[in-house]
């Protein structure tokens, strides 16, 4: 039986005096694409800015197996984060964006630098992109970029938010491979938010599923199996898109 | 039995009305239902072009004494109606129901009932009303009292979280992003010179014409060097120079690192290991800072050079006997002084404008506000700084 590499308990999480979640306890293998997913305002992203060290729980207990409760500032990145629109730095270029941490956090001379900003971007299938501003690339080519940012100080484990929201059928299918090839070639953990059924039957190695009203995990397990063998009729309805609003006649 | 409603209005206006709706396509007749309910019968094609016709007839209707008997909408001789029409009827029976009166929808098409439930006209559920309590004026000057101690508690705070961070990067030098000192410092400084030049050339040139009458009648006229020289370093240069950068770079640092802010660029930062304050809020604070000195004095030149020039035109004052007044009426204090408050000044500027940018929620409205917010913030902090500055330089003499 593996370590695993977050361990969480009794997490309670929200905003102000709202509670989103409570008493979430779960954990996350190494080399797994564990999905995160709920209907809409159920707290996936609330939740996945705690795990990151965004937001500070409001009791409960996170733990980054290395790291330990997870920190930011002034730290070393020892995990990667993108963001549900990439949050590239519109200021600079794709190369500066994903030369950013190493910049900041490494002395390796320029060249060096703009090898491995090359590389990664090659990995991520935007070769000669380094020199484009935000602005100028698509959505897709914004999350691939964001996803090049958040490896390029080498780390063993992402968290992706939203990563095929808003994305067309082929940009967001070719996004589902690079998480594949991500986290087969690399054995990258990949935590991820979403609520697109395609990508989470696709890449979802494993789930939890939050449901707003009881503010709990209600599921958890592969997703695959989840859809065919859960007897929770809110399970039922999220990964067969039933709808609770009446129907046309 | 069915009756049309056909009383003649005897004001003109409402006579026009009852006109325009006899031009519209659809029918609206009053009758009695089963079980002695009131039957409003609605018939023909009811679309947004008849809707105010429909809320006239609605609005009349919900004006009258409550019925005392349920009320059924009948639908069965609409041929047409779009979903603006029905969202007028469906809020109809809602009124009717918030009254306690029953209303239902009966009858209808297909295509019709297909309407009705899109719009929730099959829904059984009791509309809520959310009734908001009037906030009375003292509420809300108190309310706005302890927005203002507030908003200040968090730029105190703010203030001493960036204090932590300087202290943190005097350990560390390298950590301080001095590309965007450099870059602040051309922005906010240099690209603002002209501007500073202008504005405070023109303010010496109108407190020196301003003056020149009254001084003339003393035979005063060389003691224009005396007030332009001392106004201006003592207290316009500084003060103007910091509503220039208030309105040039105070608001921009609220938009941009407002706008990073909400679209998660500052998560970013933080997420690779960089701390915002470090990195986007000490090199804009330091940048302006280092800046005010040189424009202080900028401005303290032109407003004093505006002020001879009217003293030559106006006061037959030569410039070297201006000058050799204001060598006599300023001293390196005065001008000290001056520069010191600029810098406070600057300091003020960046501290408050990067607070409510970094503050920023809500998209692109929470930007607007946020950098509204901090303009008016600065330039209420500017002349409290100035008031409390005044009085300590009395205090201590200078």
């Amino acid at each position: 039986m593996t370590t695993p590499l977050i361990r969480v308990r009794d997490l309670r999480v929200g905003y102000g005096e709202t509670v989103l979640l409570d008493s979430a306890t779960f954990e996350v293998e190494q080399g797994d694409i564990f999905v995160i997913l709920g209907g809409s305002g159920c707290g996936k992203s609330t939740l996945l800015r705690h795990l990151v060290g965004l937001d500070t729980p409001m009791s409960g207990e996170i733990a980054i197996a290395g790291i330990g409760a997870p920190r930011l500032e002034g730290l070393v990145p020892r995990y990667g984060v993108m963001f549900q629109s990439g949050a590239l730095f519109s200021s600079m270029t794709v190369g500066e964006n994903v030369a950013f941490a190493l910049n900041e956090w490494t002395e390796l001379p320029p060249e060096a630098i703009l090898a491995i900003v090359r590389a990664k971007l090659a990995l991520v299938g935007l070769e000669g992109a380094e020199d484009k501003l935000p602005a100028e690339l698509s959505g897709g080519m914004r999350k691939r970029a964001a996803i090049a940012r958040a490896m390029a100080f080498e780390p063993n484990l992402i968290f992706l938010d939203e990563p095929s929201a808003g994305l067309d059928p082929v940009s967001a299918a070719e996004l589902d491979q690079l998480i594949l090839a991500l986290n087969r070639g690399l054995g990258l953990t990949v935590v991820m938010v979403t609520h697109e059924l395609e990508s989470i039957f696709k890449v979802g190695k494993s789930c939890i599923m939050l449901d707003r009203v009881s503010r709990s995990i209600i599921a958890r397990g592969e997703p695959s199996r989840l859809r065919t063998e859960s007897d929770d009729p809110r399970v039922r309805q999220f990964f067969n898109r039933e709808t609770s609003v009446p129907q046309w006649q | 039995m069915s009756h049309r409603e056909s009383v003649m209005p005897e004001d003109p206006i409402e006579r026009l009305s009852l006109v325009v709706g006899m031009l519209q396509r659809f029918s609206w007749e009053r009758a009695a239902g089963a079980n002695g309910a009131t039957r409003i019968q609605l018939g023909g094609s009811i679309t947004i072009d008849d809707s105010a016709a429909l809320w006239k007839r609605i609005s009349a209707l919900l004006a009258e004494p409550k019925p005392a008997s349920p009320v059924e909408i009948d639908l069965s001789r609409i041929t047409l109606i779009d979903g603006a029409c029905m969202a007028l009827l469906v809020h109809f029976r809602g009124e009717l129901r918030a009254r306690g009166v029953a209303c239902e929808f009966t009858g209808g098409t297909d295509d019709v009932r297909r309407i009705v439930d899109l719009y929730g006209g099959r829904k059984k559920v009791k509309q809520k009303r959310l009734v908001r309590k009037p906030i009375n004026a003292v509420e809300q000057v108190g309310n706005a009292t302890v927005s203002v101690f507030r908003e200040l508690k968090l730029v105190l705070d703010f203030f001493g979280q960036l204090v932590v961070s300087v202290t943190q990067a005097l350990k560390h030098p390298k950590s301080l992003n001095l590309h965007d000192v450099g870059l602040t410092m051309e922005r906010a400084g240099a690209d603002a010179a002209p501007i500073v030049m202008l504005i405070n050339f023109l303010i010496g040139f109108v407190m020196a014409y301003q003056s020149a009458a009254q001084l003339k009648q003393f035979g005063a006229n060389l003691y224009v060097a005396d007030m332009v020289g001392v106004s201006m370093t003592r207290e316009l240069g500084p003060l103007m120079t910091a509503i220039i950068l208030c309105g040039r770079s105070g608001a921009a640092f609220a938009a941009e690192l407002g706008t990073m802010k909400v679209s998660e660029e500052v998560d970013a930062l933080r997420t690779l290991g960089v701390m915002p304050l470090r990195y986007l809020v000490m090199p804009r604070m330091l940048g302006l800072v280092l800046m005010a000195p040189l424009l202080v004095l900028l401005a303290d030149a032109v407003g004093i050079a505006g002020g001879a020039l009217v003293a030559a035109l106006s006061l037959d004052v030569t410039p070297t006997a201006f000058l050799i007044q204001l060598r006599g009426a300023v001293k390196p204090a005065d001008i000290f002084s001056g520069v010191i408050k600029g810098m406070v000044f600057s300091g003020a500027v960046a501290l408050i404008s990067c607070q409510q940018g970094l503050a920023t929620s809500g998209g692109a409205e929470g930007v607007g506000r946020r950098t509204t917010g901090a303009v008016v913030s600065i330039l209420f902090s500017l002349i409290v700084l100035d008031a409390v500055f005044t009085v300590l330089m009395g205090v201590l003499g200078l």
